[in-house]
């Protein structure tokens, strides 16, 4: 397999649709290729990284603001 | 509001049920479930903590006035994000001068991609910079992407949306998706290994 191939396979691969076939002959290419292997870790690293929940965190004074508009909402059509 | 264990430990579609039927406490809960998540949606649409508050708000306002016409055909958590994602594309398209261009106008999903970064990433990124530091990084790589694309990786790959289901909310095909995502997957790659590379 050719580097520009296992490149093309790479969101095949992250994403499990690939046959069984292709994975062995591509994970085969990754034990030997460095650079592909760098290039499908770090691709997965980064999914990884925006996916992480400790990221992110919503700071208080727009969480109190977005219930206090909710709450002022949710009031107005009670009435 | 104090949070009720009952509440708690319902799952979103008896809290939907509830919010319905006039339970202001299953509506909130809603929105603790989901507000980070949300606000982290809207942040790395826009890139700007002032316009992911007006997203937060306004999809949560919106979810608010149109839960009785909520079919739930679909999970609660996607029909918010389907909120979120129009109300993000709006802000996009009112900071742009010719209103009349669309968000796709600028679309290439055709031609090779290939990396140019092939060095080793630092091990665990996240654990050697501060978590302010790493949100801007990953902010500003997410604001490299043209809006079609960045849409694509943000419901597919932190959403967790099927592809199925991020065709229907973008407009495109099944195949269209796959090959944003993949580029989008690969460009994001490159502009964090120029933060992340080791030396």
């Amino acid at each position: 397999m050719k580097c520009s191939d296992c490149f093309q396979q790479l969101s095949n691969y992250l994403d499990g649709e690939i046959d069984a076939g292709l994975k062995r002959e591509l994970e085969e290419h990754l034990g030997k290729c460095h650079r592909c292997q760098v290039v499908f870790d770090s691709a997965r690293k980064t999914i990884e990284l925006y996916c992480d929940g400790k990221l992110f965190e919503l700071p208080s004074g727009v969480r109190d603001r977005l219930h206090a508009a909710l709450r002022r909402r949710w009031e107005e059509a009670a009435r | 509001m104090a949070e009720s264990p009952q509440v708690a430990l319902k799952d979103d579609f008896a809290l939907v049920a509830e919010a319905k039927a006039g339970s202001y406490a299953a509506f909130d809960e809603l929105v603790n479930r989901h507000e980070k998540k949300i606000y982290r949606l809207g942040l790395n649409l826009t890139g700007n903590p002032a316009d992911a508050e007006d997203v937060l708000q306004e999809a949560f306002l919106k979810a608010f006035v149109h839960l009785p016409d909520f079919r739930e055909d679909s999970r609660f958590y996607t029909w918010l994000v389907r909120i979120a994602v129009n109300e993000g594309l709006m802000k996009l398209r009112k900071r742009r001068s010719d209103k009349s261009v669309p968000i796709e106008d600028s679309v290439d999903e055709e031609g090779d991609v290939m990396p140019r970064e092939f060095a080793d990433w630092k091990p665990n990124p996240e654990e050697q910079y501060a978590q302010a530091e790493i949100e801007e990084i990953l902010r500003n790589a997410a604001q490299t992407l043209s809006p079609a694309f960045r849409t694509v990786f943000l419901l597919r790959d932190v959403e967790g949306l099927s592809t199925q289901e991020t065709a229907d909310m973008v407009g495109i095909s099944e195949g269209a998706v796959k090959a944003r995502l993949f580029r989008a997957r690969l460009q994001l790659r490159e502009e964090l290994s120029k933060v992340f590379k080791r030396g």
